[in-house]
């Protein structure tokens, strides 16, 4: 018996195959058709196992409402804490940064969530604001870390992801070295992410999910302005769809 | 016409619009024809009574919409509360037919925005502005809040040329507290297992009262709509899951373009069993009393109308302790518009009560009169819903 757990976000859809455990995972660019690419993740995965279909399947994420496949569709915020809770069941807070929004979430003692926060409106301290930020500069988000090792933070004021991007031009211009202006942009998503923890309880561990939890110099960032470790785990852009694949396989119970 | 068999039926055969002795054209007839003079009102604090008393017909004018905020904008700064730019931007554009008609309006200073605006409001139409104490917790306040009271009452007389005596407001206090009586009664039903009602049929009969003028047809019409949605129930016409979380919205005024919020807790599972502000119940609970001076008794009443912008504002808290047992709520969403910062202040203390001492699930949602929030509405609306199950 296996359940599947698909977390269709704006820039990648996760999707995780689980028969009580993890079974297998993958992840594809969302593009411009997020049913389209929950199809695809789905046919993957059943191929790659040699698999014909799949008990149930749960669908989260900002594309879970284009998709017509699903047995259940819920929202991120609760996949992302039962995922966290799996990861690592001492944790009580997670930080998801996605590709459009910023969200942190309590959970409890049993990972059901008691609280959460979200970005509005805005496209500050998202992956998309950074994704903006770091293609201004002709670098690619997967080199961050790379490209920021030695590098010293150059100050970026703007919380607005278009102001922000012609503030990057005009450090450019006035000389200043690229490597220190991407640190700059994760100082900045980090300060932007804290401000939006500091409206709920942060009360024991704190585990980093979603896309940008990758980049081990944002997590750095984050732990030093929170100033609490922050955790990570290999499985953290899947959280979501694990979060759904649990969902899908407590349903089957 | 169909025969009513459902709940269903029932409200998709009410077309409130088109009945007689409801809204705009009701006001034009009470107008026109029988020369009625009308005052409009945009707040729960107005003392509709002396109003009545005075033969004047109380209306509350539209502010609910954000169509009219790009007039606003024009005048009013844009970091301001969309119930302000929408009442200001209705009132210049012409667009509310209750403020057209109207001869005289009642504001009452319940925030900062609200006390300017009145000034420019006063440009087009007389204003008679009430100023409210900011606290209710001693006698000093009383006096001032009766005084303001009399001065109300000394405006109708002299605007309209009419004398208020107590007789007459006596009569009017117990029509209102009727009218209180019944719609409490309907929005009771609410406290059922399941709700026999959706919030927003709830809101649509609330709505269908408020603007029936003559408040006797008004409560006949409530209270068929009671014994009907009562009878259907007991029909065993029950739409809505036992298990479907039961919602209290408390906060801001809501209605219209608010009403997002009340359709995306519906639409996501969840039901709306009542509201704790001044589109629902704020108003409604406490009635004026009978047997005592009628400017006293009015004075008491509309001094204790818990609103955040009391200092300190307990009463909302007690009234909520009650409606989170009787309404068996199983979790509050707080819906604070823009920059309104007595709510917005309060949401903490709120945040603190329900779920430190209360245990349930709490939610602040700020939000204007736009649609532009309404994904982001969806993903919290429905993880908190998710939070309950």
């Amino acid at each position: 018996m296996y359940s599947l757990g698909i977390d269709i976000g704006s820039v990648a859809t996760k999707a995780v195959l689980f028969d009580g455990d993890i079974v297998d995972r993958v992840i594809l660019p969302t593009g411009w058709s997020p049913r389209q690419a929950g199809k695809d993740a789905v046919i993957e995965l059943l191929k790659k196992n040699g698999i014909n279909q799949v008990n149930k399947i749960v669908v989260t994420g900002y594309g879970r409402i284009a998709v017509d496949f699903a047995d259940k569709v819920v929202t991120e915020i609760t996949c992302h804490g039962k995922g966290a809770y799996v990861l690592n069941n001492k944790v009580r807070t997670i930080i998801d940064i996605g590709g459009q929004d910023s969200k942190g979430i309590n959970i409890n003692k049993h990972g059901k969530v008691i609280d959460f926060i979200m970005n509005d409106k805005c496209a500050a301290g998202t992956g998309k604001f950074l994704e903006v930020t770091i293609n201004s500069l002709g670098e690619d988000i997967t080199e961050i870390d790379e490209l920021t090792r030695k590098a010293v933070a150059e100050k970026i004021n703007s919380m607005c992801t278009v102001f922000a991007e012609s503030e990057v031009v005009s450090l450019l211009a006035q000389g200043a070295d690229k490597a220190n202006i991407i640190m700059g942009i994760i100082d900045s998503i980090a300060a932007r992410t804290v401000s939006l923890l500091n409206k709920i309880n942060i009360t024991d561990e704190v585990l980093f999910t979603g896309g940008l939890a990758n980049s081990s110099q944002i997590t750095n960032q984050l732990t030093k302005v929170l100033q609490k470790k922050v955790k990570t785990d290999t499985n953290s852009q899947f959280a979501g769809a694990i979060g759904a694949a649990i969902i899908g396989w407590e349903e089957l119970q | 016409m169909k025969s009513i068999t459902s709940l269903n039926d029932y409200f998709a055969q009410l077309h409130i619009e088109d009945l007689n002795d409801y809204g705009p054209i009701a006001i034009k007839n009470l107008k026109e024809n029988e020369q009625k003079n009308i005052v409009g009102i945009y707040c729960v604090f107005t003392p509709t009574e002396l109003i009545s008393a005075a033969n004047a017909i109380p209306v509350s004018l539209c502010s609910k919409n954000g169509s009219t905020i790009p007039d606003a904008e024009k005048y009013l700064p844009r970091n301001l509360c969309p119930l302000i730019k929408s009442s200001y931007g209705y009132a210049i554009t012409d667009k509310c037919p209750y403020f057209h008609f109207s001869d005289l309006i009642v504001g009452e200073i319940t925030c900062d925005g609200k006390k300017k605006m009145y000034e420019y409001l006063n440009e087009l139409k007389p204003v008679h502005v009430m100023q409210l104490p900011q606290m209710n917790s001693h006698e000093i306040y009383f006096e001032f809040w009766k005084q303001e009271m009399i001065r109300l009452k000394k405006r109708l007389e002299k605007e309209f040329n009419v004398q208020i005596n107590n007789q007459k407001l006596a009569a009017e206090i117990k029509l209102k507290n009727s009218e209180r009586l019944v719609l409490k009664e309907l929005y009771q039903l609410q406290k059922l297992t399941p709700p026999p009602l959706f919030g927003s049929e709830v809101l649509r009969l609330l709505n269908l009262s408020q603007f029936t003028f003559d408040k006797q047809v008004a409560n006949n019409r409530t209270r068929k709509a009671i014994d009907k949605i009562k009878q259907l129930y007991q029909n065993g016409d029950k739409r809505i899951s036992d298990s479907a979380p039961r919602i209290l919205i408390t906060g801001c005024p809501m209605g219209n373009s608010t009403e997002k919020i009340v359709k995306l807790v519906e639409k996501n599972g969840g039901v709306v069993v009542c509201f704790e502000n001044c589109t629902g119940i704020k108003d409604k609970e406490d009635l004026v009393l009978e047997n005592c001076d009628p400017i006293e008794a009015l004075t008491q009443k509309y001094l204790n109308i818990p609103c955040s912008c009391m200092s300190p504002n307990d009463n909302r808290f007690e009234l909520l302790i009650k409606i989170i047992t009787e309404y068996q709520i199983d979790g509050v969403i707080d819906m604070v518009l823009q920059a309104c910062h007595t709510y917005n202040v309060e949401t903490l203390r709120m945040k603190e009560f329900v779920n430190i001492d209360k245990e349930i699930p709490y939610m602040s949602l700020e939000t204007d009169y736009s649609s532009a929030d309404i994904e982001q509405l969806k993903t919290r609306i429905s993880a908190f819903l998710e939070m309950m199950y």
